[in-house]
């Protein structure tokens, strides 16, 4: 997170998405600003609906236009996404930044071979022939570690397993050297040890691309891993944003201690995992004042009528959303501080 | 695939069998009155209907009646294979009046089928990627009126305008191309577009909705995130995985026309397959309903046939199932 701008891979300046519909407008991202460096992976955390995938779908041009009104500034390569005609975005699409989703079973068309899906986003940008591509989609579902590369290419999704077709979309996700790999719930519908994999190859991915990742997860645990920087999300709007070994050393935001709290691992029993009661509110009529204050243990006077801006609370502190002071948050943030392995 | 497609034919062939039986049972438990009484002339003596009986093969029991039909299908009668017996009332051979009148049918569900698959997707398409545009609500207006309006009353309109006011075209009653191509187009043209409108208006609303309910599939999302044209997005993805109960009902509509478009026939006097069995039945003349009927299940299993191999092609889940 320097200053200067010239090393921002990404810079994305007071996002919001609004879905106008029957009943009302569901405002699904207000506010959101956040930049992105080369080698930096930045961890976006929240629980669903917090508007965390809404988000990464507004930055890619991928939210149907008729029904999402989309605001702000989307900063790439010294040109304004959000404003550049269509057709210049979709040759950004796929070839500078690129898009892994959630679920890999849903995520390839069942009917193309793995190959030729791989290979159509090698033709979808350069003028070369099959064969050409063909031999690119090869190679890359080789660099993402499927055996029998050139075999497997020729095989229809369904005969490969979950991971091996996350590999896959990671491989399709490859093939123009991307400059900014956005990762939305890569692992979230996987078996807990493919999950690790898929985590590494995409930390290896990385360095060897030498490309920004955005790593949209729940899982606080996944963010903790490999993450440089840590974004918390809720309701739409940013409650913690810092470098990730202080986010999980010393949280500041109540709703990121809670995160923490409901986290499983290996030195707390299932008992002692506290969960965050309530569910998010609905983004068509949000609480007024703190968006989280409805289910903060924490919240006091100011709370429910003034939104807390998000600042820095101390010169030493990073950016967060919250009312209490700032001792408070130190000495709370303390107790959840975790050793974070990456 | 092979052994798919033998193990598919003995059950096509197992299951025009059943229709075979269940269609003779019909006429033969179930009767309108006695066939023999219309060949009798007037007041007939009990003799008269006796002879006619055994002249008919009525006077022998069911399962020989049924034994013998089933016989002359399977290893052919005097008229050769498949032998579909000879007419109640003209003793004619039934083969030889279903292959007069097949050619009729056929060039009309041939030349409506390919205007209808036509138009109705490319009207789907229109309208799902337009969707709630003026051009969509217009497009399933037509939709509609196509569903909603009946075959004969469009036909005889059609031919009231076509025919008799303007002299586009030609009017009722069937043209072989044999004896003039023009004349048969001129003839053909509107029964086609007829039959074809109504077709058309399903297929429209069917693949309108199935591209909707695709395009909304994360894969889809997937084609656009890697940086396709909406145009490769929608025909290439989109309409690829729409197309699958699109056959299904094509293979169907198609064979079950085979003795089913008799309005249309009837309509433009085309006297085809349909009419010939619905006239042969009110004259209780078995032999050559049962010959329809045959035809028809025999084409209704086949295109079951046709479109399970299709599947495969489409969808290579179902090769590997």
């Amino acid at each position: 997170m320097s200053p200067n701008s010239s090393a921002k891979l990404l810079d994305v300046r007071g996002l919001t998405v609004r879905f106008p519909t029957s009943d009302g407008v569901v405002q699904a991202v207000s506010d959101v600003s956040f930049s992105l460096e080369r080698g930096e992976t930045l961890g976006i955390g929240g629980e669903s609906g917090s508007g965390k995938s809404v988000s990464n779908l507004a930055i890619m041009g991928l939210l149907n236009r008729n029904r999402a009104q989309v605001s702000g500034e989307v900063n790439f390569g010294g040109r304004d996404l959000l404003t550049i005609p269509s057709n210049d975005l979709r040759h950004i699409r796929g070839k500078d930044i690129a898009m892994v989703f959630q679920d890999p079973f849903a995520c390839l068309h069942p009917m193309y071979r793995v190959g030729d899906q791989i290979a159509e986003a090698v033709t979808a940008h350069i003028d070369v022939g099959k064969a050409k591509a063909w031999e690119r989609a090869e190679e890359l579902l080789g660099r993402v570690g499927i055996p029998n590369a050139k075999s497997r290419a020729r095989d229809y999704p369904h005969q490969f397993s979950g991971g091996m077709r996350q590999r896959a979309m990671i491989a399709m996700a490859l093939v123009h050297n991307p400059d900014i790999l956005i990762c939305d719930e890569p692992t979230t519908a996987l078996d807990v040890t493919v999950q690790a994999q898929i985590i590494d190859l995409i930390e290896d991915v990385k360095r060897e691309f030498d490309i920004g990742v955005i790593l949209v997860t729940h899982d606080l645990g996944v963010v903790a891993e490999v993450a440089n920087s840590v974004m918390v999300m809720y309701a739409g709007r940013i409650m913690e944003y810092g470098p990730a070994n202080e986010i999980f050393d010393r949280p500041q935001h109540p709703y990121a201690w809670g995160l923490l709290d409901s986290m499983p691992s290996v030195e707390l029993r299932l008992e002692q995992l506290v969960p965050i009661e309530g569910s998010p509110p609905s983004l068509l009529s949000p609480p007024t004042g703190c968006p989280f204050h409805p289910r903060c243990r924490y919240r006091f006077e100011p709370c429910p009528t003034e939104r807390p801006p998000l600042v820095a609370p101390a010169p030493e502190a990073h950016l967060d959303a919250c009312h209490l002071p700032w001792e408070t948050k130190v000495s709370e943030g303390a107790k959840r501080a975790r050793s974070v392995a990456a | 695939m092979t052994l798919y497609i033998a193990r598919r034919l003995v059950w096509t062939v197992v299951v025009v069998a059943c229709v075979l039986a269940i269609t003779f049972a019909v006429f033969y438990l179930l009767p309108a009155g006695d066939p023999a009484l219309r060949f009798a002339g007037k007041n007939p003596t009990d003799t008269e209907i006796a002879a006619i009986h055994h002249r008919l093969g009525l006077d022998r029991p069911w399962y020989v009646q049924f034994g013998k039909f089933s016989k002359g299908f399977f290893v052919g009668d005097k008229y050769g294979w498949p032998g579909l017996g000879y007419t109640y009332a003209g003793q004619t051979s039934v083969k030889s009046l279903i292959i007069a009148r097949a050619p009729r049918t056929l060039f009309l569900i041939a030349g409506a089928s390919i205007l209808w698959l036509l138009l109705g997707v490319s009207v789907g398409v229109l309208s799902a990627v337009k969707r709630r545009s003026p051009t969509d609500r217009l497009a399933m207006g037509f939709a509609l009126f196509g569903i909603s309006t009946p075959v004969f009353w469009l036909g005889l309109m059609a031919l009231y305008i076509f025919w008799r006011q303007l002299g586009w075209t030609g009017g009722s009653g069937y043209v072989s191309p044999v004896d003039s191509i023009t004349g048969f187009f001129s003839h053909m043209i509107l029964p086609w577009i007829v039959l074809a409108l109504l077709y058309a208006a399903f297929y429209a609303r069917m693949t309108r909705n199935n591209l909707l309910e695709t395009l909304g599939e994360d894969y889809i999302r997937t084609a656009r995130a890697k940086g396709l044209s909406e145009r490769k997005v929608i025909f290439k993805h989109g309409l690829r995985a729409s197309l699958v109960p699109i056959v299904t009902m094509f293979g169907l509509d198609i064979a079950l026309l085979v003795g089913g478009a008799i309005i249309t026939e009837s309509v433009f006097n085309l006297q085809g397959l349909g009419y010939l069995a619905i006239n042969n039945a009110l004259q209780q003349d078995l032999p050559v309903v049962l010959g329809v009927v045959l035809l028809a299940s025999v084409a209704v299993a086949l295109a079951n046939l046709v479109v399970d191999i299709l599947y495969a092609f489409i969808d290579p889940r179902v090769r590997y199932a």
